[in-house]
């Protein structure tokens, strides 16, 4: 069995054998999940504009997806708590391999490629005793599980590679049971953190937010160009008394909290689904689907620079100096700084929580 | 001279004809909801500032804030388009306020007195929690600060409140046509805001379903609070004992809203209107007090039952009617 030593020792021995690339699957800036017309599950392959390159039928809704950095495979995740999560050939649509939790474990929802691909980090549930894991595989082996190590918290969510070997986890703080779906169990004492981590090492740094806003569950994250991290956060008590929903944290340093003004704040309904910055690094967004609101920051400061409304808004990816929107009504948005948008495309598909751009392995 | 009053441009009356037979409740809606309640507040919030200008007291000014506040209650689950370009409804109504912002800033306000913050263009300036009906709520009815006379800073502010939810109301009122023909022509190539028929349709049915929703885990919800800790002082508006009015209001413009909407298809939900406010009509609890009573809690406390009931088959029946849902993305977080 290969062990995760000996899998790391073998990286620098793979062969470069020449495969099937992005190109093959038309190219696509992004992947998106979504719901047909006909009520049928979708992950899409987009251009940055917007325009679909490819499509895929999923047999049930799915909720993130990780894309591997060099072949045109997508890692297609289940709504937690799914225990099973789907690697598909994108030009084909054919499923390459399976990714089943193992026992008395389920997916979160979300997973991060390290090592140029050569490995895959999920976010997972420990049922038993609700500790978060972050578990490993080899996609060059069938994507067979070849490890696992603790999060560093309860509940992680989100998970980006920050490096070759460096993952950043959002440990949303939040237990819960297969047995009882999503419901919380442990409101009055959950503690989110947002965990730097290598597989090798463990936890390497751990930001926490002060005690009263303990109920800001840290949920996605995004990377800036200079490794700034931004997280996006939900907060679990009574909306009227939800704390900022943006952070900006660099390792090393305390996170730096960026609320809008209080109508604005209000707006978001303590909720923030996506996170992402702009594409030259300059500004960061949330997406309220609640509010059908997105909220434009500086990243630089943290101030509140503007807000766009649209219903059912969600998915964020950079695009240029601004963002790219995803909505429940199929529309696809550039957005710019100023809360300024325009119609990329519309399409008979609604399309869910998060847009995966191709480059962030 | 309210130019608000002008017919619709002949452009929105073939855009009303054009909808599909399933979704002929939109322009129903507009037009016999939507438009003429926007002009009725903006009448209303004209007449609370022509007052104010006239004789600010507390006492002389309570009937046009009341007619104001009435004609606010009847739009305000009209959350979208003007009223959100305005910053949405907290704008003019700023609750519930769990911070304590407005008594905060109010008191500020009152105690620094600078002449510039009275003017229309200082007193846009001034944060949304002094703003509204509920900063203005304090002035007129909080024994600390409503016996102010004529002349006083006072009475400046209290003037300064009724010009700008006077200046809110016609700005809706202003801007409604046009976002109407923005509804009525979604899908249309130009139209930019809503990019289908449907998109149009479902901004209606959300405002609806989440109308209804505020009445329930809003406006019920945090003065009841729990059977051992009610929150009676958490009631909307209990110091001008509009809490029971309001929702009784809020209630009644939903139900016209589900007729219009559904073209009158929704039977099941209007009767269920009828019945949760022949409910409230027959409670005596202006404030909800009883909340803190245990068997004059069980009355209000029934009104849960039916608000849960009504958006369930609110979401059914009229988006049945309209051929949408709530939304993909909204419902199923993660």
């Amino acid at each position: 069995m290969t062990t995760r030593r000996t899998f790391l020792a073998s990286l620098a021995a793979a062969a470069a054998a020449p495969r099937a690339t992005w190109a093959d699957a038309g190219a696509p800036a992004v992947l998106a999940a979504g719901r047909d017309a006909s009520g049928n599950y979708t992950l899409s392959g987009l251009s940055s504009q917007g325009a679909e390159r490819f499509r895929i039928s999923l047999p049930s809704r799915g909720h993130a997806a990780a894309a591997h950095p060099t072949r045109p495979q997508a890692v297609a995740f289940a709504r937690r708590p799914g225990r099973f999560a789907r690697v598909v050939d994108c030009p084909s649509g054919q499923i390459d391999a399976r990714l089943d939790a193992p026992e008395g474990r389920h997916f979160y929802g979300h997973g991060a490629f390290l090592h140029g691909g050569e490995m895959l980090a999920t976010s997972e549930n420990d049922i038993a005793t609700g500790a978060g894991v972050i578990g490993l595989w080899a996609p060059d082996e069938g994507y067979t599980r070849i490890g696992e190590f603790a999060s560093g918290g309860i509940g992680p969510h989100e998970i980006l590679a920050l490096a070759q070997d460096r993952l950043v986890i959002a440990n949303g703080g939040i237990r819960t049971h297969p047995d009882s779906g999503r419901e919380k169990l442990n409101l009055p004492t959950m503690r989110p953190n947002l965990s730097l981590a290598s597989p090798e090492r463990g936890v390497l740094d751990q930001a926490e937010l002060a005690p009263e806003l303990h109920l800001s569950s840290i949920r996605h994250i995004a990377l800036g160009p200079a490794g700034q991290i931004a997280l996006a956060m939900q907060w679990q008590g009574d909306v009227m008394d939800a704390g900022p929903l943006l952070g900006l944290w660099t390792p090393g340093t305390p996170p730096h909290l960026c609320e809008a003004p209080p109508l604005r704040q209000m707006a978001m309904q303590g909720y923030a689904g996506s996170v992402a910055f702009s594409g030259d690094g300059k500004a960061v967004a949330i997406s309220s689907p609640r509010g059908g609101e997105v909220q434009i920051f500086e990243a630089a400061t943290g101030s509140f620079l503007n807000h766009w409304q649209r219903p059912d808004t969600c998915g964020l990816a950079p695009l240029g100096t601004g963002f790219l929107t995803s909505d429940g009504a199929g529309g696809m948005m550039a957005l710019d700084t100023t809360g300024k948008a325009r119609l990329l495309a519309h399409h008979p598909t609604a399309w869910d929580n998060h847009i995966i751009p191709l480059n962030q392995a | 001279m309210l130019r608000f009053t002008r017919p619709l441009a002949a452009g929105l009356l073939t855009a009303l004809f054009s909808f599909s037979a399933a979704q002929a409740g939109v322009g129903e809606a507009i037009e016999q909801h939507i438009l003429p309640r926007h002009t009725a507040f903006a009448k209303a919030a004209e007449a609370l500032s022509t007052q104010a200008k006239a004789d600010c007291t507390a006492t002389a000014m309570q009937p046009a804030y009341n007619a104001a506040f009435d004609g606010w209650i009847g739009v305000q689950h009209l959350a979208l388009g003007p009223l959100q370009d305005l910053g949405g409804p907290l704008a003019l109504g700023f609750w519930p306020d769990a911070k304590g912002f407005t008594p905060r800033q109010l008191t500020a306000l009152l105690k620094a007195k600078t002449p510039d913050a009275t003017t229309p263009q200082g007193f846009s300036h001034q944060s949304i929690a002094v703003q509204g009906f509920f900063a203005l709520e304090r002035m007129l009815y909080d024994d600390a600060l409503s016996s102010y006379t004529k002349g006083s800073y006072s009475c400046a502010v209290v003037q300064a409140m009724a010009r700008d939810i006077a200046q809110k109301a016609t700005t809706l009122a202003t801007n409604w046509p046009a976002h109407a023909t923005l509804l009525l022509t979604a899908g249309d190539a130009g139209n930019a805001t809503y990019l289908s028929r449907d998109e149009a349709a479902q901004a209606l049915f959300t405002a609806l379903v989440s109308g209804i929703e505020y009445n329930d885990y809003v406006r019920l919800a945090r003065p009841l609070g729990s059977f051992e800790r009610p929150r009676p002082t958490r009631a909307e508006a209990w110091r001008s004992d509009r809490t029971q009015r309001n929702l009784a209001l809020s209630l009644a413009a939903l139900d016209e809203f589900a007729v219009k909407l559904s073209d009158g298809a929704a039977t099941e939900t209007h009767k269920l209107f009828t019945d949760a406010r022949a409910w409230l009509a027959n409670l005596d609890e202006p404030r909800f007090a009883g909340v803190a009573d245990p068997v004059a809690r069980m009355g209000i406390e029934s009104l849960t039952s039916y608000l849960d009931l009504l958006k369930e088959t609110a979401a059914a029946e009229v988006g049945d009617h309209l051929g949408v849902g709530q939304g993909f993305n909204a419902l199923d977080g993660d």
